[in-house]
């Protein structure tokens, strides 16, 4: 590729080249924002911010410990709910599936992605939370109520709410780059696996889904990414109680959500710090998870982009 | 003999295996698409007998006053998505022509990751990022805020689709204009450019009923206004905002105008995503 000669070549090129190159300048605005933001904070509290349990903004004590608890234990309620029902469907999109059903399904999923986070929200504060709370909750506790986790006095708001929310959020982007993973095992595999006669689904066990484990790997961390990040549905059903309980009928608290909720009260300067210093937690968190999402995408799939999905 | 029987049982067990494995994931691909038609309905069965011509055109009353709407939340978001394409959309757009045209290999991986890496981004990061660079230095919360708070959510979708369907413009079209003796720009945008628009205007439109939908950047960017916006450098009212603040109202009459908000923005956010796969239909049909 020769370098533009022209004037209106060279113009061209660098605007194009600069606007590339702003995807770079939004990272280290994002870190430096963050940074700068809760410089104080992390001057003050030190490493006993992650590890603090108190969050007491009259007091101005900051401990970030209950929002880690709870985003980790919604994304995992989350991917133990959302991973086992994507993936299948992902299998029987590209394997299973007769050929007529599979664009629909395929349209359906991306509907789903498309929802606002807000508007399930609001579907789970009224639709949602009142039904567990009313039918699951009771059957859960009568069943598993001997376990810490599903004892206790059962709220509606809870952080299983929240976890089931978060997994609906989601479903559709573990699903569709699942199949982008799946679509992109060779058919060589497969026939060298029918050839010796194996059922549909033993072609799917021996030939697709062990050549294509690493990527499917790749979709669950993605699918953990935005979990970890997601705000507004979650936020309107988890209770927003900064503590830490066994029972997953009490009410949690996520890092985003807190940022959410308390951004625009936060009444000290060391509180709004202390909510940067959230925030940079979140982005360090996610911005790790994702690395590693593209990176094991990335080398199963060379050349397909599913990093792109929504 | 009975060896061979045994063989016969043993593939009608393995056949009858692949079935119920069939059964099985078919359940959970109803299972997955069960909370959208869940969710449908119910913002179907509770907004409609919310949504009025009231509710277009008249401002949120005060607690307690029936009746009220949510026009200035509606125009809110059509401003603050016209604030966010004036700078998203030339950025992406751009930075999307440059990978597919100028960028070398080894540089457009790494762009490529960086971006894709910043679509996993949480959008409440974006909104305290805006809040640090806008909202602190200019004391205020505006429509500006907003509008760039979703501007830089559209960018990395914006630049990813804009380089593949760049890249799917064939080279002779290139060759062609080049050996025209036409400037390599003015190829890239009135040749290159032009074909694949339709692709282009495909991925702005997807972006824009994503960032339509997104309430988490805005809390503390555009934060909200009960009433009309009339400088852009004052707090604005968005359609998702609105419905949060009304949704986690103790009031009912409020609740009531939530789900006839949703019912709009679901509307809006459908008809965009259905109107983009009928046009990409037509483009792969006829191509």
């Amino acid at each position: 590729m020769s370098p533009p000669s022209r004037f209106g070549d060279k113009v061209f090129y660098w605007l194009t080249l600069s606007m590339a190159f702003a995807v770079v300048l939004l990272v280290i605005l994002i870190g430096w924002q963050l940074t700068l933001g809760s410089s104080y904070a992390v001057r003050r509290f030190g490493f006993g911010f992650l590890t603090g349990s108190a969050w007491d903004p009259v007091a101005e004590e900051f401990g970030a410990l209950p929002f880690i608890y709870g985003t980790a234990v919604s994304s995992l309620i989350a991917l133990l709910i959302a991973v086992p029902l994507s993936v299948a469907t992902a299998v029987y999109l590209t394997e299973l599936a007769p050929l007529w059903i599979r664009q629909p399904i395929v349209s359906l999923v991306e509907m789903l992605a498309a929802i606002p986070s807000v508007i399930l929200g609001l579907w789970g504060i009224f639709v949602m939370v009142p039904w567990l709370r009313d039918y699951i909750f009771p059957f859960l506790q009568r069943i598993l109520g001997w376990t810490p986790f599903f004892s206790g006095p059962i709220y509606g708001p809870s952080m299983l709410a929240g976890g089931i929310i978060v997994a609906i959020m989601i479903l559709p982007i573990i699903t569709s780059v699942s199949r982008e993973i799946l679509r992109s095992v060779p058919d060589l595999q497969r026939e060298a696996a029918y050839a010796l006669g194996a059922t549909r689904w033993e072609v799917t066990r021996i030939a697709v889904l062990s050549y294509a484990r690493k990527g499917l790997f790749g979709a669950v961390i993605l699918g953990l990414g935005r979990a970890l990040g997601e705000t507004m549905a979650v936020t309107m059903v988890i209770g927003n109680t900064p503590q830490i309980a066994a029972s997953l009928f009490k009410p949690g608290y996520t890092l985003a959500s807190v940022i959410a909720n308390e951004f625009t009260e936060a009444t000290s300067d060391m509180y709004l710090q202390a909510l940067f210093e959230i925030g940079l937690v979140l982005f360090g968190v996610t911005i790790l998870v994702n690395l590693l999402a593209q990176l094991l995408l990335k080398t199963i799939t060379a050349g397909a982009d599913p990093g792109r999905v929504q | 003999m009975n060896k061979q029987t045994d063989r016969k049982d043993h593939h009608s067990w393995r056949k009858f295996k692949s079935g119920i494995v069939s059964g099985l994931t078919f359940c959970s691909a109803v299972l997955v698409i069960a909370p959208l038609a869940l969710v449908f309905v119910y913002v179907l069965k509770s907004g409609i007998g919310a949504i009025n011509f009231d509710f277009f055109t008249n401002l949120p009353k005060p607690v307690g006053v029936a009746g009220g709407g949510m026009a200035n939340a509606i125009v809110g978001t059509l401003v603050l998505l016209a604030l966010a394409s004036v700078i998203g959309i030339p950025v992406g757009v751009l930075g999307g022509v440059f990978l597919a045209e100028y960028g070398t290999a080894r540089v457009n991986a790494v762009l490529r990751f960086i971006a894709d890496v910043l679509n996993g981004v949480p959008s409440i990061i974006w909104g305290v990022v805006v809040y640090g660079l806008i909202v602190l230095r200019f004391k205020s919360f505006s429509a500006y805020a907003g509008g760039l708070a979703l501007a830089l959510i559209m960018i990395p979708l914006i630049l990813r689709t804009t380089e593949e369907v760049i890249l799917l413009v064939p080279v002779g079209y290139r060759e062609a204009a080049l050996a025209l003796g036409i400037a390599r720009w003015k190829t890239i945008l009135q040749i290159v450019v032009k074909t694949a628009s339709r692709g282009i205007v495909t991925g702005i439109l997807l972006a824009l009923a994503r960032v339509g939908g997104e309430t988490a950047p805005l809390l503390f960017t555009a934060f909200g206004n009960r009433f009309w916006n009339h400088d852009l450098s004052e707090p604005i009212a968005a359609l998702p905002l609105q419905i949060f603040t009304y949704a986690i109202s103790p009031y009912d009459d409020w609740h009531r105008q939530a789900w006839a908000g949703a019912l709009v923005l679901v509307t809006g956010v459908f008809c965009v995503n259905v109107l983009v796969r009928i046009v990409t239909r037509v483009r792969t049909a006829s191509a």
